[in-house]
């Protein structure tokens, strides 16, 4: 585990091999790729036995620690930070990386970016796994960067698709706006604590009274806090994460479902002693978290494309691991992502499968009966599905229950009804996805066939864990709560009643849209339904209109303004820059002038120099003009 | 206290290096004189060698004449490895211009010059040095005879050089006089603040002009551009370099430590020169047509630049102008070799005719890319980091000034990218590739990856500076 810092260095090795070397060779690009992210995996595999073998570090990581730069007042390291949550995250990311690389090869087949695909795959698992393993903020930060430019890159990929283009400058510019206050927040950090090391953070943040009061402290974590609400989709920066899927649809299960999305509530859980520490700060988060939830939850069961709805279930359930986070379950939260990550990529690599052979045709509507020609990505899809929506003794079940039973002990009961809720919607929406489109009468115009086994081969080893990775946190068996946990480990009692409750609310929703899309054949209820509740509906499928929310803003507010300040611009600003360009680029013309060539005038000014030097020295009191001019002791 | 001669060892190897360059360029047939550029290469890593192994060897000779401590080590270090590069990256164009043995001898001789400069301990070894250094670099600005701007660059130096060296010696004789001694640590003891006569600030005045000069500093900086532009390419990398980085730690040692007792006196003027040598040098490089003058201009922007470690006057101070000087040797090193092969294969040191660079040799306009924009100051390369820990140390005294060397650095990316716009946008008039030899590349990956290390990695250099600059003050 000493080694765990060639994790993130070898994808950034194949990077920088694909794209100065193996380019013009697509397979050996995509073996390149695919052999350092397993060698990444193995490396990743070692670290997370070692940590996990080892007691000592259930309470201190391993920190290694180079000195970047420094100076008076600001010291920089690089480094690795390895306990169990970092050991945790850089296993799965590896694992789901590699499989993400492995089913592209099937997928990506034959584009004219196969290569580069490869090459910003490789990016982006080094930016995220060197995310993860860094040891204080600023590292963080810059790979945080890298990972929204891995991200840009990825969603425009296909960068002759208009949509395509728009949504990468989405996500981008979303990120950016929520990057800023989080950098304000470091920077804020950096000021009043003197450090942005992430273990002497945790020292000192508990007494922070020495150093700033409870306000300062508030604005610090909502600031830090605004960061992750960007990046990991929180409500009301979301609106990114939907327009995304217009990226390949292995990105969207690397990045937009496993990985990169969830580096936000990471970062949280990272930080969580700075959130701790101010009570209104932790209701923030839990109270986005719970909101988001619920509201992607919403906005999910009206949707009609498959990646979409997959889209909106990730937002809602990043709402959940924030809300764990806000209760101050570091362990719910982040069992939740570790089981989350092996569904969500097993769902989006299953809707990769179905498009891939559907030619890239996206309404669930237009789907149905897929089961029969694609028996393994149709059954993976139902284990998926019933992970996602909590049925035991799938993976879902057991982190959703802990977050549940996380926001019941400590008393947030509203919020605890929203997140049962949004249980009993999630099962009903991810269900009424998989019943039309895999069950059901066989569309005649479709012509399915089964994907390659580079596809279905990724697809199953995800089913596997996307059951059996919840067994290693039930109550019978602890081990997550006693390796992962903020502070001190802590084990809720089980709780049979609320089992029983998410349960029920998870096979109601079940029930439910078995009910209204499998068992009404011509679906006129559910048709109904939408038509009862017309305004909701259109409401709803429109996404509670917050893009165009967003839109009239930029339209009207930013726009206008900045339709003012583009004169002030053109007027004022460009006249000062081309007049100072203009007085420069003049003076310089005229200094030329004194360049003569001629020796005899390069030696009048030497001793010219010389003596007004001299005089204005003799004639001037040092002390004077040290006030004027500074340096005044 | 017997005679060290370990203290010697890098003067004594490269000395011999020179006569033995000498005398060989004088026997050695013509066919075998191309032999003598990988000789001169060997003998300058071997002196680098010695000097990074004796780099904890302290003490002084002659009474404190010669001081060796890990300050001039230091320079030492940074002016062999300029010859290095310089010798390694341009064989080819001094090949072209048909001189060899002499050319080689001058160059270890003028190398010689800066070890004994980085070493002086009182006024006769660092007029020594200084003289060796640039009599030296006469002979080699005129060493193409039949190059017609060569020559008259030779002649300009020679008189312009002359009158510098009689300003620094008048300067330094006045010191004498009133202090009775040319040890420059013991002149710390006797010019004590408060008690400063008219005479000693006439000779600060004249000391300042002939380094100056030296360092091209404004309003002593105009034989620079024509020297820079009429002499042979790598004659002008080592001249902008090591002749400047030399007469900066002389000047260091003299004022900082000799003259510390009038700094009150000398820090203003300092700071004036050095606001006017940045904002000359960047306004004037603006117009230029010639990448050489270009270069020239810029090199005098960023001894405005280093002058500002002077003004701050103390330990961080001389941190930061090491630190500068060293990272500028890679920067300039890279440029001006990119300028020699290029000037091997079209003839033309003509901004315009960079034109597509980037098509025909994407190595020289990386290259060349990179070193511009560590000059700018544009992170991460090295001469952001560099800029950074110079304008620091004065940012609380002087704000004026470093927000000055700011807004010159803004200036400066302009005609550093106009040059960069040229390589990559315009169309080349033809399309041959230009290539590119071994050992040309060699110095081309070693100036780039020099400056993009430095500027992502400072520690260790920084480290190294600071135990060098440490050292500066224990006498």
């Amino acid at each position: 585990m000493h080694h765990a810092w060639l994790v993130p260095l070898l994808p950034a090795l194949s990077f920088l091999v694909i794209v100065f070397i193996t380019r013009p060779r697509p397979k050996l690009s995509a073996a390149v790729s695919i052999a350092c992210m397993l060698g990444s995996f193995a490396l990743a595999a070692l670290a997370a036995y070692g940590v996990f073998t080892d007691n000592h570090f259930q309470h201190r990581p391993l920190i290694y620690d180079v000195h970047w730069f420094g100076m008076q007042g600001l010291n920089v390291d690089v480094g690795i930070y390895l306990d169990p949550s970092s050991a945790m995250m850089i296993f799965m990311v590896t694992m789901v990386a590699s499989l993400v690389q492995i089913y592209s090869t099937g997928y990506m087949k034959g584009d004219p970016g196969y290569p580069v695909f490869f090459s910003y795959l490789s990016l982006f698992a080094a930016a995220m796994l060197g995310l993860i393993l860094s040891s204080n903020l600023l590292q963080m930060f810059i790979f945080w960067e890298l990972v929204g430019l891995c991200s840009y890159l990825l969603i425009g990929f296909y960068s002759h698709k208009i949509s395509a283009r728009e949504a990468a400058k989405k996500a981008f510019i979303t990120c950016r706006v929520a990057d800023f206050a989080l950098l304000l927040g470091m920077l804020a950090i950096q000021i009043i604590f003197g450090t942005l090391n992430l273990d002497e953070l945790s020292e000192i943040m508990p007494h922070f009274e020495n150093y700033t009061t409870a306000g300062m402290m508030t604005l610090i974590a909502v600031l830090v806090f605004i960061g992750p609400v960007g990046k990991s989709g929180q409500f009301p920066l979301h609106v990114w994460l939907p327009d995304a899927m217009e990226g390949p649809t292995p990105v969207s299960a690397l990045i937009h479902a496993a990985t990169m999305v969830v580096a936000g509530v990471y970062l949280v859980g990272r930080t969580m002693f700075l959130f701790t520490e101010v009570e209104p700060a932790m209701h923030l988060v839990a109270v986005t978290g719970a909101f988001t939830a619920f509201f992607a939850a919403t906005i999910a069961i009206t949707q009609r494309e498959i990646k979409r709805i997959l889209a909106y279930s990730t937002v809602s359930q990043l709402g959940y691991m924030m809300l764990a986070l806000g209760v101050g379950s570091l362990t719910a939260s982040f069992f939740h992502l570790w089981t989350h990550a092996f569904f969500k990529a097993l769902m989006f690599l299953g809707a990769g499968s179905v498009l891939h052979a559907l030619h890239h045709k996206a309404d669930v509507w237009e789907m149905g009966g897929l089961i029969k020609k694609m028996p393994v990505t149709g059954w993976t899809f139902v284990v998926g599905g019933l992970a996602i929506a909590g049925i035991p003794p799938f993976a879902g079940f057991w982190s959703k229950d802990e977050i549940l039973l996380a926001t019941f002990l400590e008393g947030h009961y509203v919020l605890f009804a929203l997140a049962s809720c949004t249980a009993f919607l999630t099962a009903f929406y991810i269900w009424r996805m998989i019943f039309l489109a895999f069950f059901g009468a066989e569309k005649p115009e479709n012509h399915p066939h089964e994907s390659p086994g580079s596809m279905t081969g990724p697809l199953l080893v995800l089913a596997v864990m996307a059951t059996a990775a919840g067994l290693i946190g039930t109550p019978g068996n602890p081990l997550w709560q006693n390796w992962i946990f903020f502070g001190h480990p802590h084990h809720g009692e089980p709780n049979i009643p609320i089992m029983l409750i998410s349960t029920a609310l998870a096979a109601a929703g079940i029930g439910l849209a078995y009910l209204l899309y499998l068992k009404d054949k011509d679906k006129a209820n559910a048709r109904a339904l939408a038509g009862m509740f017309r305004p909701v509906y259109k409401l709803i499928y429109n996404k509670y209109y917050v893009d165009e929310l967003y839109l009239w803003f930029n339209r009207k507010i930013v726009d206008g303004s900045a339709r003012m300040t583009y004169l002030f611009d053109i007027y004022v600003v460009d006249g000062i820059v081309n007049g100072v360009g203009a007085v420069t680029k003049g003076l310089g013309q005229n200094l030329r002038c004194v360049q003569t060539g001629k020796m005899q005038t390069y030696a009048l000014v030497f001793f010219l120099a010389v003596l007004v030097i001299t005089v204005a020295l003799a004639f001037t009191d040092s002390s004077s003009t040290a006030l004027v001019m500074g340096g005044a002791k | 206290m017997p005679f060290d001669y370990r203290l010697l060892t890098i003067e004594m190897i490269v000395a011999a290096l020179g006569l033995i360059v000498l005398v060989l360029g004088l026997i050695a047939p013509e066919n075998k004189q191309k032999g003598l550029g990988p000789l001169t290469v060997m003998g300058f890593l071997g002196a680098l060698a010695a000097a990074m192994v004796l780099w904890n060897t302290q003490g002084t000779l002659f009474d404190g004449m010669f001081v060796v401590d890990k300050y001039a080590a230091f320079f030492k270090i940074l002016c062999l490895s300029a010859a290095v590069l310089v010798t390694l990256g341009c064989t080819q164009y001094v090949r072209n211009m048909g001189v060899h043995g002499e050319y080689y001898a001058m160059i270890v001789f003028a190398a010689l010059g800066m070890c004994v400069m980085a070493s002086a301990g009182d006024f006769i070894t660092l007029y020594l040095g200084l003289e060796l250094m640039t009599i030296a670099f006469i002979i080699l600005v005129a060493v193409n005879k039949r190059d017609g701007k060569a020559v008259e660059a030779g002649m300009k130096y020679l008189v312009l050089a002359g009158l510098s060296s009689a300003a620094l010696l008048y300067g330094l004789s006045l010191v004498y006089g009133m202090t009775g001694t040319i040890m420059i640590y013991d002149i710390a003891r006797l010019v004590a603040a408060g008690s400063i006569s008219p005479v000693l600030i006439f000779a600060l005045v004249l000391l300042v002009a002939g380094l100056g000069f030296k360092v091209s500093v404004v309003p002593f900086h105009m034989w620079a551009p024509d020297i820079y532009h009429g002499a042979p390419t790598p004659v002008t990398a080592f001249l902008a370099v090591g002749s400047k980085a030399a007469s900066f730690a002389v000047l260091l040692r003299l004022f900082v430590a000799g003259l510390a007792g009038m700094a009150g006196t000398w820090i203003m003027p300092v700071a004036v020169l050095a606001a006017l040598t940045m904002v000359i040098g960047n306004l004037l490089a603006i117009p230029q047509t010639n990448i050489k003058r270009m270069l020239a201009y810029s090199s005098i922007a960023q001894a405005g630049y280093i002058l500002v470690g002077l003004v701050a006057a103390n330990e961080s101070g001389i941190k930061g102008v090491m630190f500068y000087s060293f990272l500028y040797v890679f920067a300039t090193m890279g440029a001006f070799v990119v300028v020699a092969a290029v000037y091997n294969k079209i003839k033309s040191e003509e901004i315009a005719d960079y034109a597509g660079l980037a098509q025909r040799a994407p190595l020289l306009a990386a290259v060349l890319t990179i070193s511009m924009l560590s000059m700018a100051g544009i992170p991460p390369l090295a001469g952001f980091v560099g800029k950074f820990y110079l304008f620091k140390t004065i940012i609380s005294g002087y704000f004026w000034l470093a927000l000055l060397g700011l807004i010159m650095s803004m200036i400066s990316v302009y005609y550093y990218l106009r040059v960069c716009l040229v390589m990559y946008r315009d169309d080349p008039k033809e399309n041959t590739p230009i290539e590119v030899s071994g050992a040309v590349a060699v110095v081309l990956l070693v100036a780039m990856i020099g400056t993009m290390v430095i500027g992502i990695y400072p520690g260790p250099l920084s480290e190294v500076v600071n135990t060098a600059a440490g050292t500066f003050f224990l006498h």
